[in-house]
């Protein structure tokens, strides 16, 4: 169990600049994010594109916001968790406990809910037949490539993952690629690869194909596969692994008893306090007249509801406000002289 | 009295109707103002099955709609990147777009789009 000042769901970039904001005013927090890294959709969905609005910036990427944040906290020392995700909320005697997937518990008085479209999930198979075999032998990532050796594998995707799997598992599994289209979206080396491999018939590549069904009785026999066109084919397979890339998911999110609009959390404008007592929303996930979806709208409602995690962290004390250029407390707090 | 003419100009503005189908079939005809896309006609006018999380930023696929050979072809071409995103769609095919990256105009006028089943 670890007893902090304030949970916050989501690294992402309204995230890290609430728990800056949190540091500033001398409050600790623990900061659980679902993806294995820091800085949310900017560094998944787009770490390569620039941004022209963030103030004072004229351009950056995604990644470099992302590190710049990073930078900004790292005097405060505060603790991630990643590939975890808030999965549960219960309130105790005025304080929220907080567990997770991976079965960490929180003890504190605030929680900010800063989880953008709530959290990425690995896209899965349309078809209804897929469900029955997930997690065993129809997967979405690889943890322990050896299970596949001297096995059937059928893999489906156009990227980078799908195609660096099919040539690293070719070596010891007899591996299908199977592809929407004819060109891929991952690099163009793999591409090349994947193409010499399939013209040795190391690999059986299909391209305009999608899947159609999956087949066996108690484990995974076979896979069939389909064209635009309707025409079928049935291939052999112990395992069909899918790379369809990330979408997000909101998840337990839903299930807090937080009046969700439209996949939003509504808040006051004044601290972006939920109906609920000590849970804030702010960045993407949060809702209210005039809201923006922008990076900077993020930072402004963490920097308010870091104000309001005070009074519940620190009820005896009276938060008195004030500047970094002109506070020997906070530039202590940033070990700076 | 007269109205000024440039000030009343300024109410004028080009739309084009659009035709949402539902996976359901159900139908939503809406005008939609030249400029916007067919991503945010839909939004704006809460009709369902766009989910559009990324914002229309191209990244994230859940803005998925059919369109049928006819309009299809009518529709400017897919610019780089469009088709790799919609690799992660949900059952992409042929005739399939992201509706934030199709432009309303007057040429758009009358289009319909369909909606797959779900985007995530």
């Amino acid at each position: 169990m670890i007893k902090t000042d304030v949970v916050i769901v989501g690294a992402g970039p309204t995230g890290l600049f609430c728990a800056h904001q949190l540091g500033i005013i001398g409050l600790k927090c623990e900061i659980v994010d679902n993806l294995n890294k820091i800085g949310g959709q900017c560094i998944e969905l787009y770490p390569d594109k620039p941004i022209y609005d963030i103030p004072a910036v004229p351009e950056c990427t995604g990644e470099e916001l992302t590190n710049n944040l990073i930078e900004q906290i790292k005097p405060f020392k505060f603790n991630f968790h990643l590939n975890d995700r808030v999965q549960e909320l219960t309130n105790e005697n005025d304080n929220w406990v907080v567990k997770t997937t991976n079965g960490k518990e929180f003890h504190t008085p605030n929680v900010v809910i800063a989880g953008g479209v709530g959290s990425f999930e690995p896209r899965k198979f349309p078809t209804k037949s897929a469900e029955k075999f997930d997690g065993t032998s129809v997967l979405y990532s690889i943890k322990d490539k050896t299970i596949f050796k001297d096995k059937s594998v059928a893999i489906f995707g156009g990227g980078d993952s799908a195609l660096d799997w099919a040539i690293e598992l070719s070596n010891t599994s007899k591996v299908s690629l199977i592809h929407r289209r004819e060109e891929f979206r991952g690099a163009p080396a793999s591409v090349k690869k994947i193409k010499e491999l399939s013209e040795k018939n190391i690999i059986n590549l299909f391209t305009k194909y999608s899947i159609k069904d999956v087949k066996g009785n108690g484990s995974l026999e076979e896979v069939e596969i389909k064209s635009e066109e309707g025409e079928s084919k049935i291939l052999k397979a112990d395992y069909v692994l899918g790379f369809f890339g990330l979408i997000m998911q909101l998840g337990p999110i839903a299930e807090w008893g937080l009046n969700l609009d439209k996949k939003a959390i509504p808040v006051n404008t004044e601290n972006f306090e939920t109906n609920k007592k000590g849970i804030f929303a702010i960045g993407d996930i949060c809702t209210y007249p005039g809201k923006l979806k922008l990076i900077l709208s993020g930072f402004h409602e963490g920097a308010l509801a870091a104000r309001g995690c005070f009074k519940y962290a620190r009820p005896n004390e009276k938060y008195r406000f004030e500047f970094t250029t002109a506070s020997n407390t906070i530039k202590d707090r940033l070990g700076v002289k | 009295m007269i109205t000024c003419p440039i000030f009343f100009c300024a109410y004028i503005k080009a739309m084009a109707k659009i035709k949402y189908i539902e996976h359901n079939g159900k139908e939503h005809v809406v005008e939609v103002q030249n400029g916007l896309t067919v991503m945010e006609g839909a939004v704006q006018n809460d009709i369902p099955g766009i989910d559009a999380d990324c914002g229309g930023s191209m990244s994230c696929a859940t803005c998925h709609v059919y369109v049928k050979e006819d309009w299809y072809n009518k529709l400017p071409k897919k610019e780089m990147g469009e088709d790799d995103m919609l690799d992660q769609a949900y059952e992409p095919n042929s005739n399939s777009r992201l509706s934030c990256q199709i432009m309303v105009s007057d040429e758009l006028d009358g289009l319909s789009v369909y909606m797959p089943e779900k985007q995530v």
